[in-house]
């Protein structure tokens, strides 16, 4: 699957017409011979394929590649981008699923109240409003508040702060880009909950438990949300893909030094080893997050285990 | 949810998008102003007031706008800048306009001192068609690819239906810039156009890929079809007249969620200057003045395309919502 993936959107890159030599070459000041060693050196002229596996020993050494803008391999390039977007989508999704399930939950106990009205009309204005267009919504109360940093991870004095004051100043600046992605997220989350749970609360034995004086509270978030448990953590692998999308023009918007600013600059500068790189990788956060959501998954339904002999 | 009458609930929305629609086409005769004329000194001017009332407080029968002291009316069918619709029709008359030293700006300028309104106007013209359009583009790949995976079964089905997984795997936007990356960088805008339309129906055409192999894999089943088959119906006339009319309702609910996806692919990759160039004007390209920090914060009509884009959007979930509605309520 992995293997798939690399191979596709290394071909894609590949397929680039005109590369990133071709822009050297506009520069009197660099000779042809020079560019042909570089040719040679980066092994453009190489077959396709020949250059694949050449970028999957790279993989195994570690190095993903070479970037021929940075002049360097693209491992040390792509960590701590990798680091900085799960900075942003693992707060994202947890602060998502908290507020999500029990608004969720208390919207689907209370069906046609006040607050499931209220939160069933916000999440359906929410779903209609693009990530790009809730990312510069946020920059402009951004702007005309003052409250909070418009972007990057870290203030300019960030080397002259103690090891608190930095948490702090990092914290600061994630508030945005998560609000961003929060939002993102959580009407998706809000709807699914809401209906997994309508589904269970008909079933008989809520209906027995209802009867034998079990309180609501108790019966919606004990019984009800227990049952309904299982679609909902496939469906955090499902939001995922969501949110990564996201994730990459929020990102870009509030310019987060994460995967996102590093694969549009790459794409800009047909630096090919790096788009392939954080697609690729991407996709493993993806595949990951999917990987958690099974072993969650086997964690809390006994029925989907393999039989012990 | 029965006692609501399906067909009221689509007309409306559908009406609305045929306004925007008609708007987009006729942008040349609606627009005072061409897209890409500048005016440098007047950048950023806030939209021009129209008012009936002057500073004596006179009441005029015809709108108009000040030019310092003096009033201009607003002409109706003025001669201006000439401008074509399609390839057939060409002329010089818009619908509106002022006299030459006064300006009309309804929605402000931009930077460039460009009027904000008729490249909205004239940005609709490639936004809104590259959207539905490619979303048409891929529903059809995926009617072909899905069609053929769900009919002859077999090996096609499993290489068809890999292929659109890998597609899937990729978060969306990730993918849709893997597939920029495999066209050229700098290209004309017409280019630009044809090129948008290629990679979203490249980027989308594996999840209605596997709608319509579902659809298709329960199609075949049906008692029908196997008498048609029995009659002797060649494989081709089967999916055509037998298997694919099933499959139209979901196509068309399918195309219907897309078109604003692919709206929003368009506009994300001129936003980051990945798609629609300059001078053309595009809902993406306009958008992306915003990203200097002095724009964000002082001038509000630069806005204004993330409200057109919010309005046809909401059009087309309620389209996309009211033909899902009617499609679930068919019997079958």
């Amino acid at each position: 699957m992995l293997v798939g993936v690399s191979f596709l959107t290394f071909l894609l890159a590949a397929a680039a017409p005109g590369s990133f030599v071709d822009e050297l070459r506009l520069d009197p000041r660099i000779s042809p011979e020079t560019i042909d060693a570089m040719r040679v050196r980066y092994g453009a002229n190489d077959t396709v394929p020949g250059q694949y596996v050449r970028w999957l020993q790279s993989i195994a050494r570690g190095e993903f590649g070479f970037s021929v803008v940075y002049n360097r391999p693209v491992g040390p390039l792509l960590w701590p981008r990798v680091r900085n977007t799960l900075i942003l989508t693992v707060p994202a999704m947890l602060l998502s699923w908290l507020i999500a399930l029990p608004l969720g939950t208390w919207s689907a106990g209370r069906k046609g109240s006040w607050l499931d009205r209220v939160s069933a009309g916000a999440t359906t204005t929410l779903l209609g409003i693009p990530e790009l267009l809730l990312g510069l919504g946020l920059l402009l109360v951004a702007v005309r508040t003052g409250y909070f940093p418009t972007g990057g991870m870290t203030s300019l004095n960030f080397e002259d702060l103690g090891a608190w004051q930095k948490v702090r100043d990092v914290m600061v600046h994630l508030v945005l880009p998560v609000t961003a992605l929060t939002l993102v997220n959580l009407p998706v989350l809000v709807r699914h909950v809401r209906a997994s749970v309508v589904d269970v609360v008909r079933a008989r034995f809520i209906q027995a438990a209802r009867a034998s004086g079990v309180p609501e509270r108790r019966l919606l978030f004990r019984h009800a949300l227990r049952t309904a448990a299982n679609p909902l953590i496939s469906l955090f692998g499902l939001s995922l893909a969501g949110l990564l999308s996201a994730s990459l023009v929020i990102e870009t918007i509030m310019s987060w030094p994460g995967l996102g600013p590093l694969l549009l600059d790459a794409v800009g500068a047909r630096d090919l080893h790096v788009v392939a790189a954080a697609v690729t990788c991407s996709t493993v956060l993806l595949i990951a997050g999917n990987l958690v959501a099974d072993g969650l998954l086997y964690l809390a339904d006994p029925r989907i285990r393999p039989e012990r002999a | 949810m029965q006692s609501r009458l399906p067909d009221r609930h689509y007309t409306l929305p559908l009406a609305a998008l045929v306004v925007v629609y008609l708007a987009a086409i006729f942008a040349g005769f609606l627009a005072p102003y061409d897209p890409s004329t500048q005016s440098r000194d007047l950048a950023f001017v806030p939209p021009t007031a129209v008012r009936w009332v002057d500073r004596s407080g006179a009441i005029h029968l015809r709108p108009f706008v000040y030019d310092g002291e003096r009033p201009y009316p607003i002409r109706f069918l003025v001669r201006g800048a000439p401008y074509r619709i399609g390839r057939l029709f060409s002329s010089e008359r818009h619908l509106f306009g002022v006299d030459a030293p006064a300006v009309l700006f309804l929605l402000g300028t931009d930077g460039f001192g460009r009027d904000q309104f008729s490249r909205l106007l004239y940005g609709a013209r490639i936004s809104l068609f590259a959207g539905p359009l490619g979303a048409l583009l891929s529903v059809a790949f995926g009617i072909v690819l899905g069609g053929a995976a769900g009919f002859f079964g077999g090996w096609i089905d499993t290489i068809i239906m890999r292929a659109g997984e890998l597609f899937l795997a990729v978060p969306w936007f990730y993918l849709l810039f893997a597939v920029r990356m495999a066209l050229p960088l700098r290209i004309e805008p017409q280019e630009a156009f044809l090129m948008i339309l290629s990679i979203v129906a490249v980027v989308g055409w594996a999840r209605p890929a596997r709608l319509i192999r579902g659809m298709v894999l329960s199609g075949k089943m049906r008692d029908y079809v196997t008498a048609a088959r029995a009659l002797g119906a060649s494989n081709v006339q089967l999916l055509w007249r037998h298997v694919l009319p099933q499959v139209s309702g979901i196509a068309l609910t399918q195309a219907a969620l897309l078109a604003p996806q692919y709206i929003l692919a368009e506009a994300t990759l001129s936003f980051f200057g990945l798609g629609v160039g300059e001078p053309v004007p595009s809902w993406g390209n306009m958008l992306a003045v915003l990203q200097r920090y002095d724009v964000l914060s002082s001038y509000w009509w630069m806005f204004l395309p993330a409200g057109a884009l919010l309005g046809v959007f909401l059009l087309y979930y309620l389209l996309a919502d009211a033909l899902h509605e009617r499609v679930a309520a068919l019997p079958g």
